[in-house]
């Protein structure tokens, strides 16, 4: 059982840490397109996070804040966002994650293939982060079980 | 003896590589501890890792980011590195940890049912 | 990043494989294994590949390792690792593959080789025109999105599957 850390400089310092953590790793979904980084980086960086809270706050703390049914919710939304683009291409007429026909938002051309990755990276981000904090709840021992 | 030393300079780098992946081999087939085998995967997953995005090195080319203003130009692929390699081994670290945490889960599972880690206690036992 | 310095971090990876292997107490050998993907995630973005430095550092070694310590901590009435005295054909084995990837390497291009074959067929159409037809500066993430968009919507799956088979081979409360 992962319990509370016993130094309050450790728990203090973790709870004024987490949200820049996670500011940061949507930052880094969102520059995925310009400078390095993307769905991947993003995603493993927020599920870091998560994971950090777990493992300094304890594992009760963590979950209060995000039930383990959140969290498969939050990788399947995931997936389906990035299948769902490439079936919209496939309904618009072109082929199966073509972006080139999502025109429907008002751009054109090389503007629309910049928007269907950038949303394609949003819904990596999410399943890869739902997928990760998942596996170490489920790894990390909860109080309820037996040895 | 010279040209060995130039040769050993040209090659140096997969030598290592082929060492690495030696160990994590050995370490998964030669060991009797279950978790030993899985510290021995992760170390030959990266070391195949690290041999593929040598592929895409070359010499004096930089990052494979495209400078906005220099968009206008023709991009030259000598200065750039080779994108393709990154891209593949992205994914495959990605899968790498969730191989990892599946094996973890099984591993508990074994144990859990007889209470320890070693190959041959737990086929004796079978 | 000086060719020194590369075969430096090269030979302090070799080393850190070697002691994570040798090393008897599981836990010792699992922080070893974390600062080899450290060391790995430095040699990668001193090559170049920053976005894979990226991801390594995190998973490699940040989240791996917590799992590694998470599974030690809850599996606690367990017996030391034993030494098993290896078979000599083991040895024999690994070594005879050994000998045939150095023979395999006496084919490969020089590292570092820009007339390298990888280097001339797909992946300069793909610097020349990615920026031009995707819109995205970052060449990997235009690769990886948008041309090879099919092996990352399966690897996305795949790492969705690995979390619901963690989900379901261990649930909440055994009885």
């Amino acid at each position: 059982m992962i319990r509370e850390h016993d130094s309050v400089i450790v728990t203090t310092l973790v709870r004024m840490l987490v949200p820049p953590i996670q500011l940061f790793a949507l930052y880094v979904v969102a520059h995925g397109h310009g400078s390095p980084g993307g769905g991947f980086q993003g995603g493993v960086i927020l599920a870091a996070a998560y994971i950090l809270i777990g493992l300094a706050l304890g594992r009760e703390e963590l979950e209060r804040r995000v039930r383990e049914g959140r969290l498969l919710i939050l990788g399947a939304v995931g997936v389906l966002i990035f299948a769902l683009t490439g079936v919209l291409g496939l309904v618009l007429g072109g082929n199966l994650l073509d972006y080139g026909v999502l025109s429907i938002v008002g751009v054109r051309g090389s503007a629309a293939r910049a928007l269907g990755i950038f949303v394609i990276e949003i819904g990596v981000a999410l399943g890869v982060a739902g997928a990760l904090t998942l596996i170490f709840c489920r790894l990390a021992k909860t109080g309820e079980e037996a040895l | 003896m010279t040209e060995f030393l130039a040769y050993a300079v040209e090659r140096y780098t997969y030598w290592a590589y082929v060492a690495l992946m030696l160990i994590g081999f050995y370490a998964m087939i030669a060991h009797g501890n279950l978790l030993k085998k899985l510290i021995g995967m992760n170390i030959f997953q990266t070391a195949i890792i690290l041999f593929f995005l040598s592929i895409s090195a070359k010499r004096g080319a930089t990052l494979p980011i495209i400078p906005p203003e220099a968009a206008e130009l023709v991009v030259a692929p000598p200065h750039f590195m080779n994108p393709l390699p990154h891209a593949l081994m992205l994914t495959a670290i990605v899968v790498m940890v969730g191989t990892l945490g599946v094996a973890l889960a099984v591993l508990i599972k074994i144990h859990r049912t007889y209470r320890t880690f070693e190959e041959d206690v737990i086929l004796r036992q079978m | 990043m000086s060719e020194v310095l590369n075969a430096l971090f090269l030979a302090l990876l070799v080393i850190l494989a070697g002691a994570a292997v040798r090393v008897r107490d599981l836990v010792g050998a699992v922080l070893i294994l974390s600062a080899y993907g450290l060391t790995m995630s430095l040699v990668w973005a001193g090559m170049g590949a920053v976005d894979v430095a990226f991801t390594e550092a995190v998973v490699g070694a940040g989240a791996s390792t917590v799992f590694f310590l998470a599974t030690l901590l809850r599996t606690l009435p367990r017996e030391q690792p034993r030494e098993r005295r290896a078979r000599p054909a083991t040895l024999v084995g690994v070594l005879l593959l050994g000998g045939l990837l150095l023979l395999a390497i006496h084919e490969f291009p020089a590292w570092s080789d820009p007339s390298s074959p990888a280097s001339l067929h797909v992946s300069p159409r793909y610097l020349r025109d990615g920026y031009r037809e995707t819109g995205a500066p970052n060449i990997v993430t235009a690769v990886l999105a948008d041309y090879r968009a099919y092996d990352t919507l399966i690897e996305t799956v795949v790492i969705f599957t690995a979390g619901v088979a963690c989900w379901l081979l261990l649930p909440r409360r055994e009885p």
